[in-house]
C-alpha cells in the first residue's frame, strides 16, 4: 500500500491504491447517508425486539408487541367469519326448504356456497361442478337421489356409501359378472337392451333378449321402465346421462363388476350454515327441482341486486 | 505501462445554481388590469360556487349540479350523467382542450397563461395580498430587506395567515365536486368525513399556500411545461405582447429625450413594464418563457405614454409579422384579422368538428345496455332429455333515473328457451322481462336449451326497454353444444 498523499487536481486524499495510474480518492460518504445508515442500525434493533426476529431451535423469539402472522392469520379469519355471519346471519334458524322465499338470503347463501364448493368439492366435481365420469354433473337435471334444497343437504350431511354413517345413502348395484348371477352373452344381451332404451342402439333379437334379461334381473331396482328409482338411488337408464360412461363396453363393465362412488358426509366437517350454503349453490347450477317462486312479500325490484358500475 | 497524465488543477466550477430574485410587482390600473381582474373573480366564483349548485334528477340520483361520484362511479354534469364506459366523453374533451390550446395559442399567443391558468389567477390574488398587508413596490422591497424585528414578524405572521386562509378556502372547495357539498360541509365540521376528505383538504391547501404564496413565477418559469409547449406553437403571425423596439430605441431619460429628440426614441427607461411585471421579466428583451402575456406592462407603458404626450402602444398585443410590417412604416393590421386566418380557422373547424360530434353522441346515445359473458366451465351441459344446456351471465344496464322493465330475448338458435336461476323451469320461454333498479347495472344468470341435435353457433342476446322504443341493445353471444368445437 503506497503512502496517503492529496491529489494535485482536487485536493482530495487518496485511498492509497493504484491500477495501471489510476488512483481512487478518498470521498467519504454524505453525512446524510451515513445518519440514514444509521437509523436503519436503530430501527432493525427496535425491530427485532418488538417482532418475531430471532431464530431459535423450535421457534423464534416472540417479540414485546406479541405480534405473530398466524395471529394476523387468525384475526383476519375471524373478521372475515363476523362479515359472512352478517350476511347469512338467519340462514341457522331457516329450513332449507324456506330459502326461495328470501331471495337476499338466497343469494347470500348461493355465493358462499360456491366459495365453499371451490374448497370442499372440486376434487370430485371439478371446478364447474361438471363431474367426470364417475362422479356425477351436478349442473344436469338428473338426480339420483332427487335434487330438490332438501334431499341435497341430506345427501351433504350424511354423504353416500360413507361408512360410519347410519343415515348415509347406501345402494350396492349386484356383481352381476364378477359374482356369477349373469354370464358374458347375457350382459351383452341387457347392455344392448339398457342402450336400446334411449335410442343409442338398434332395437334386435339380443336386445330382446336383453329384455328379459333386464325385468328378471334388473327391473327391481331400475323399474319396469328403466325409469331408475330414487329411493335407491338407481339411475334412470332411459336419458342421455350417463354417470359412468354410455357406451356398450361402458354399460357392460358397470353390469360386471358395477362402480359405487362414495361421497364424504359432510355434516362431520362443516357447518350446517355452510352445508346449506353448498346446497343452495349446487341446487342454483340449474337441475335444482321443486324450485318455490318467491313471495311477494321481498319485492324483486327492492332487493335486487344492485350493482352500480 | 503508460505514464499517468498529468491533469491540470482546474478553477472550481462555478456555481450553475442562480438565487431566485424575488419579484414586487407594482399596483397598476388600466384596460387589461380590469381584465384580469373580471376573469380572476369569473374563475374563483365558478370554482367556489360550481358544487354548490342543485339539480334536481329524482329520487334516485343526487341532486348536485356537477358530481363527481367516484364510489359509484357516475359522472353529473346538469341534465348530463356519463357512465364509466361512456369515458370516451371525457376523452373527447380532453382532445378539444388540446385543439383549443393549438386554436388560441395560434391566435392569442399564451392568452391562457396570462388570464386564465389557476397558478396566475391564485398568484396575482396573494400579490394582492401582499400589497394590502405590505404596501406597494417599495415598501414591500424595503421590508423584504429590513431585519426581523417584532414589527416584522407580526406583519409576515398576519400575511401568512390570509395566505392560509386562501389556501384552505382552495383546497376546502375542492372536495365539494366529488361528494353532496352540503351534507360534506357539515360532516367536514364535525369531524365525521371521510379521511380522504381531510388528507385532500390538507395536501391542496399546501400545495396552494406553497406554490401561490411563494414559488409563484418559479412555478411558471421551471415547473411548468405548458409554457414551453405553448412557445413551440408560437409563430409570427401569433399575437404576444411585443416592444416596438424601433420605436422605443435608443431609450433615454425624458430629459435626455427632450433636448435631443432625434437620438432617443419613445423609451424613456423608466423601468415601469419591469416594475409591474408578476413574473419579474424585461418584456424588451424580447419573447421569453417568462412572459405569461398578461399585458400589466401594455397597461403600465400605455399610462407613461400618455403622461410623456406620446401615443400608446410602445408595448402592445403584436405579432411579430406586424411589428416588422409596422417597423416599415405601414398601419398596423386589425387584430381580428390577425386571428382569423387559415391555421386558425383549420383549428377551429377541428375544435368545432369533434365538439359537434360529441354533443350528436351525447343527444343519441341509449340508455340502455347489455353484455353477455357466457359460462365456459362448463362450456355446456347435456341435459337428460338430450337437449343442451348453455349458461350466460347478462348484465342488464338502465342508466335512467328509475326503475325500468327490459325485456330480454333470444334472437336466433331455433328452439331455444331460456330461464333464470330465480324462475321455474317450466316457465321457460324465448323472451323474459325483468325489472331493473334506476341507475343500475343488474346481473341475471341465464340458461338457455335448446333441443336434442343442436349444433354449435352464435346467435344474439337482445335487450328492450319494456314501452320505450329504440332504447334496445344486443350482444352476440356463442351456443355450445356436445361434438362442436
Amino acid at each position: 500500500m503506497a503512502d496517503k498523499r492529496l491529489d494535485e487536481a482536487t485536493n482530495t486524499e487518496t485511498v492509497g491504491h493504484e491500477w495501471d495510474g489510476i488512483e481512487e480518492l478518498n470521498t467519504p460518504l454524505p453525512r446524510w447517508w451515513l445518519w440514514t445508515f444509521y437509523a436503519t442500525i436503530v430501527f432493525a434493533i427496535g425491530y427485532v425486539i418488538a417482532y418475531p426476529a430471532l431464530p431459535g431451535i423450535s421457534q423464534a423469539s416472540e417479540g414485546m408487541l406479541g405480534w405473530s402472522s398466524r395471529g394476523q392469520l387468525d384475526a383476519e379469519m375471524s373478521s372475515a367469519a363476523a362479515t359472512r355471519a352478517k350476511a347469512v346471519a338467519g340462514l341457522a334458524d331457516l329450513p332449507i326448504e324456506q330459502l326461495p322465499q328470501h331471495p337476499q338470503l338466497m343469494r347470500a347463501a348461493v355465493a358462499g356456497g360456491a366459495a365453499a364448493f371451490k374448497v370442499n368439492c372440486v376434487q370430485c366435481h371439478g371446478a364447474g361442478a361438471a363431474g367426470s365420469k364417475g362422479y356425477p354433473n351436478l349442473n344436469d337435471d338428473d338426480w339420483l337421489w332427487g335434487g330438490d334444497l332438501k334431499t341435497i343437504e341430506t345427501t351433504l350431511i350424511h354423504g353416500i356409501r360413507q361408512p360410519g354413517d347410519d343415515a348415509t345413502r347406501i345402494s350396492l348395484m349386484p356383481n352381476f359378472g364378477s359374482d356369477g348371477l349373469l354370464d358374458a352373452g347375457q350382459i351383452n344381451d341387457v347392455a344392448g337392451y339398457v342402450l336400446s332404451l334411449s335410442g343409442k342402439e338398434k332395437k334386435s333379437a339380443a336386445t330382446q333378449r336383453g329384455a328379459q334379461i333386464f325385468a328378471d334381473n334388473c327391473a327391481v331396482c331400475h323399474g319396469d321402465n328403466a325409469k331408475g328409482n330414487r329411493e335407491l338411488g338407481a339411475p334412470n337408464l332411459t336419458d342421455a346421462i350417463w354417470l359412468d360412461g354410455g357406451s356398450k363396453a361402458e354399460v357392460a363393465a358397470q353390469i360386471h363388476h358395477p362402480h359405487h362412488g362414495v361421497m364424504p358426509a359432510w355434516g362431520e366437517r362443516l357447518d350446517p350454515v355452510t352445508i346449506k350454503m353448498l346446497a343452495a349453490y349446487v341446487h342454483s347450477l340449474g337441475g335444482g327441482e321443486e324450485f318455490a317462486a318467491p313471495v311477494a312479500a321481498e319485492a324483486p325490484a327492492a332487493d335486487a341486486a344492485q350493482e352500480t358500475d | 505501462m503508460n505514464k499517468p497524465v498529468q491533469i491540470k488543477a482546474q478553477e472550481p466550477p462555478v456555481s450553475l445554481y442562480a438565487k431566485r430574485e424575488p419579484v414586487f410587482n407594482r399596483r397598476i390600473d388600466g384596460k387589461f388590469r380590469r381584465i384580469k381582474w373580471a376573469i380572476m373573480a369569473l374563475c374563483l366564483a365558478v370554482y367556489w360556487i360550481t358544487p354548490w349548485l342543485r339539480w334536481d334528477r329524482g329520487p334516485y340520483a343526487p341532486d348536485q349540479a356537477v358530481l363527481i361520484d367516484l364510489a359509484h362511479r357516475r359522472f353529473y354534469m346538469f341534465g348530463i350523467e356519463i357512465w364509466p364506459h361512456e369515458f370516451y366523453f371525457v376523452a373527447g374533451l380532453l382532445i378539444m382542450a388540446g385543439i383549443g390550446l393549438f386554436l388560441v395559442t395560434s391566435a392569442v399567443g399564451r392568452a391562457w397563461c396570462g388570464y386564465a391558468c389557476p397558478q396566475t389567477v391564485w398568484t396575482d390574488l396573494f400579490q394582492h395580498v401582499d400589497r394590502l398587508f405590505d404596501g406597494d413596490r417599495n415598501a414591500r422591497f424595503r421590508l423584504y430587506k429590513a431585519p426581523w424585528t417584532a414589527s416584522k414578524i407580526a406583519r409576515r405572521l398576519a400575511k401568512w395567515s390570509v395566505y392560509l386562509a386562501i389556501s384552505f378556502a382552495t383546497g376546502g372547495a375542492w372536495i365539494f365536486y366529488f361528494a353532496d357539498a352540503p351534507t360534506l360541509h357539515q360532516e367536514f365540521w364535525s369531524g365525521t368525513a371521510a379521511p380522504v376528505a381531510y388528507g385532500t383538504v390538507l395536501v391542496l391547501t399546501l400545495t396552494t399556500f406553497v406554490l401561490g404564496g411563494f414559488m409563484r413565477e418559479q412555478v411558471c418559469i421551471y415547473m411548468c411545461p405548458w409554457p414551453r409547449i405553448q412557445t413551440a406553437m408560437l409563430d409570427e403571425k401569433s399575437l404576444i405582447v411585443t416592444y416596438k423596439d424601433w420605436r422605443g430605441e435608443k431609450r433615454g431619460s425624458l430629459k435626455k429625450a427632450q433636448k435631443n429628440p432625434e437620438e432617443y426614441g419613445d423609451c424613456i427607461d423608466c423601468n415601469q413594464c419591469v416594475a409591474v411585471c408578476p413574473t419579474g421579466i424585461d418584456i424588451r428583451e424580447g419573447a421569453q418563457i417568462g412572459c405569461i402575456t398578461c399585458a400589466l406592462c401594455i397597461d403600465a407603458c400605455d399610462r407613461v405614454m400618455a403622461e410623456t404626450g406620446r401615443p400608446r402602444g410602445l408595448i402592445d398585443y403584436a405579432t411579430l409579422e406586424d411589428a416588422e410590417n409596422e417597423k416599415a412604416g405601414n398601419a398596423p393590421t386589425r387584430h381580428m384579422k390577425l386571428i382569423w386566418r387559415p391555421r386558425t380557422i383549420l383549428y377551429f373547424c377541428v375544435w368545432a368538428a369533434i365538439g359537434l360530434g360529441l354533443l350528436f353522441t351525447l343527444g343519441t346515445r341509449v340508455h340502455t345496455g347489455l353484455t353477455v359473458a357466457k359460462d365456459r366451465n362448463p362450456p355446456y351441459i347435456l341435459m337428460s332429455d338430450g337437449s343442451v344446456r348453455n349458461a350466460y351471465t347478462l348484465r342488464l344496464r338502465n342508466m335512467q333515473g328509475r326503475p325500468r322493465d327490459m325485456e330480454i330475448a333470444i334472437e336466433g338458435l331455433p328452439g331455444a328457451v331460456m330461464w333464470t336461476e330465480d324462475m321455474a323451469r317450466e316457465a321457460a320461454a324465448r323472451s323474459l322481462v325483468r325489472k331493473v333498479a334506476a341507475d343500475a347495472t343488474q346481473g341475471v344468470r341465464v340458461y338457455v336449451v335448446a333441443p336434442a341435435g343442436s349444433t354449435d353457433q352464435s346467435f344474439d342476446f337482445s335487450v328492450q326497454a319494456v314501452g320505450e322504443p329504440g332504447e334496445a341493445d344486443s350482444s352476440q353471444a356463442k351456443f355450445d353444444t356436445p361434438g362442436g368445437e
